[in-house]
């Protein structure tokens, strides 16, 4: 396995992405466009601003061009960790306890109904 | 403003004992927040109210309730954890207004041990962030030098606990978060085993890596509070049966001879040199105490930020999407043209988190998304199993592995602000411990050339920290950093 050792503070990759960015992009599994983040803001219920999607073009394809060392990890039958810990979650007996009212429940939102309902714009025209 | 002459959980006690009630301790420290948080910005929201009444409930119970670890203490809560009836918006404008309906476990348990929550504390938006710079409400400045970070994203918690606003408090550590500011501020801050304290009532940013720690002073307050916090709980699945020991009263003995790793190479580059060398002053120190210092190679553990910034934003974008102007106090004003559900969620989110949060779900977004995922987030958990075999290889032949909390001291206000990358490569050393979930720990171990705080991290095998504090509780023993106080506690 071949192994690059970034400096810790990652200092030399900054350099590196500062001097010649196509050339780290071109080595990495990502280029970004803008197209790409309007897509994503669109996936992630966001509506930027124009100055926002050009920002976030810049800075997210420097982040990801920064994520392209992981690719230099040769992982090849290592199992995916998607927990810390291994052991099966605990569960409590499901038995019925009181619960917070619904005017709690409702006291912090927006725009709750005078029937006991969170009220949202129209959802069918 | 004078010295608090109460510092400690056994200024208080020895102070209670002597006669002074619980309401005159609340009240001293209200004061000193009154007097001294104005330039620090440490807390979002004084429970002044609520203090004083728990306190006089102390103080009616009487003198028997002596046997509560923590009777008449006030703890300042970092304000992404529930507390019911008062304000809990994790300083994002999407839940100004919020007010928690019930307690996070953590509460309940303080709560019954006699504690005091004073107030909320500043932070990251949803804790995302390393100087507490992304908070609705503006930054928490660092006690020891105005013009500098406090750390974050509990930056408020740490700095609360350094000017002596609060003698101890919680926070949240989901890459560094409780450990970093604690380092920049120089306290004590601890971020235990994954599934060590229950997050029931903490607002999820990243779920296999979030846990609440305490901050201190002294070791010895920590692992009071962390006993106190510690242990299964119903209500979080993820909470563990791992029986908690009586981290308290372990504290006086020494370990007779503990072996301490230190991954050397990694601090070769890109370290303050500042940093290094009082680091390698605290090795001495140790090593002076009878511990063995050996060389780890942890080959994988500069992955960590990486590794880190893909999974913990691909979580967070999940977590996240629940605040969506429906249910949670901010929905962004719509005009009767284009009053539909899809633009009220697009615009309440755009309007009602800040640019760090919007960066990270984005980030995680992209990372989930339909041809990428294998490359990014499947990758990132793959590596993070690596960093997790490298540390259970170093902990075959050693008791903790020891490395500077951060690559360098509190750096400037709006330093980093136009640059993400580089704030995130600060958290280089502290990931690993939450993307493992072995337990941290941050003491200050000495400053810089201009005064600003080290911190020096001990990690420990999986619920071991009862390592951690003993080796912490020795170190202070001999090196007691802090008695300094910062200028900001006198108010100078």
């Amino acid at each position: 396995m071949s192994l690059i050792m970034p400096d810790p503070a990652g200092l030399i990759q900054l350099e590196r992405r500062t001097r010649d960015r196509t050339a780290v992009l071109a080595s990495g599994v990502t280029t970004l466009k803008r197209a790409d983040v309007e897509r994503i803001a669109e996936l992630a219920h966001l509506e930027l601003t124009e100055s926002e999607t050009t920002l976030f073009t810049r800075q997210l394809a420097d982040i990801l061009s920064y994520f392209d060392q992981l690719q230099q990890i040769d992982t090849t039958g290592v199992p995916a960790t998607t927990h810390p810990v291994t052991s099966a979650p605990v569960m409590r007996a499901d038995d019925p306890r009181p619960s917070m009212s619904r005017d709690e429940a409702l006291a912090n939102a927006p725009d709750p109904s005078e029937n006991g309902l969170f009220r949202v714009p129209k959802v069918i025209g | 403003m004078a010295t608090s002459s109460l510092q400690t959980i056994a200024d208080i006690r020895a102070a209670m004992n002597e006669g002074l009630t619980a309401v005159e301790i609340c009240g001293q420290y209200l004061d000193r927040i009154a007097a001294l948080d104005g330039p620090i910005h440490a807390f979002t929201h004084v429970a002044t109210e609520q203090a004083l009444e728990h306190a006089e409930l102390i103080d009616r119970r009487g003198p028997h309730d002596a046997d509560l670890p923590l009777a008449g203490v006030p703890v300042a809560i970092k304000d992404n954890i529930c507390t019911r009836g008062l304000p809990t918006t994790a300083s994002s404008r999407i839940l100004e207004g919020f007010v928690a309906p019930y307690n996070a476990t953590v509460i309940d348990r303080l709560t019954a041990a006699g504690a005091i929550v004073i107030g909320k504390t500043n932070c990251d938006e949803f804790a995302m962030g390393s100087t507490t710079e992304h908070s609705v409400s503006g930054p928490t400045r660092n006690p020891w030098n105005l013009d500098r970070v406090s750390g974050g994203s509990s930056g408020g918690s740490a700095a609360a606990v350094a000017t002596r606003l609060s003698p101890i408090a919680v926070g949240s550590d989901t890459g560094g978060s409780v450990r970093q500011p604690a380092a920049f501020c120089g306290i004590v801050g601890l971020k235990p085993t994954y599934g060590r304290v229950s997050r029931y009532g903490l607002l999820a940013f990243a779920s296999s890596l979030d846990q609440i720690g305490p901050f201190a002073l002294t070791v010895s307050d920590a692992a009071t509070l962390l006993q106190v916090i510690a242990g299964q709980d119903p209500c979080d699945a993820t909470s563990s049966t791992e029986t908690v020991p009586a981290f308290d009263t372990m504290l006086t003995e020494q370990l007779p001879h503990p072996t301490i790793g230190v991954p050397w190479h990694i601090l070769d580059h890109g370290v303050d040199p500042d940093v290094r060398a009082v680091f390698s002053a605290a090795i001495d120190v140790l090593r002076g105490q009878g511990a063995n210092i050996v060389d780890v190679p942890l080959p994988h553990a500069t992955y960590a930020v990486p590794t880190y910034y893909v999974v913990a934003p691909a979580e967070a974008s999940s977590n996240l999407a629940r605040y969506d102007g429906v249910r949670y106090a901010y929905r962004a004003p719509l005009d009767a043209a284009d009053a539909d559900l899809t633009t009220m969620y697009n615009r309440t989110r755009n309007a009602g988190f800040g640019t760090e949060v919007k960066r990270r779900i984005m980030l995680g977004t992209y990372a989930l998304s339909a041809g990428y995922y294998d490359a990014y987030y499947l990758k990132a958990q793959q590596v993070r199993t690596l960093i997790r075999r490298d540390y259970d290889t170093a902990f075959e032949r050693v008791d903790a592995v020891a490395m500077p909390t951060t690559p360098t001291p509190a750096f400037g206000l709006g330093e980093r602000s136009d640059d993400p990358l580089r704030l995130y490569l600060g958290d280089v050393f502290t990931a690993s411990a939450n993307l493992t979930g072995l337990p941290a720990i941050s003491l200050p171990c000495g400053r810089d050339k201009s005064g600003l705080p080290v911190g020096l991290q001990l990690t420990g095998r999986a619920f071991d920290e009862e390592t951690l504090l003993r080796l912490g509780a020795a170190y202070e023993r001999d090196v007691p950093w802090w008695r300094d106080t910062p200028p900001a506690a006198t108010g100078t």
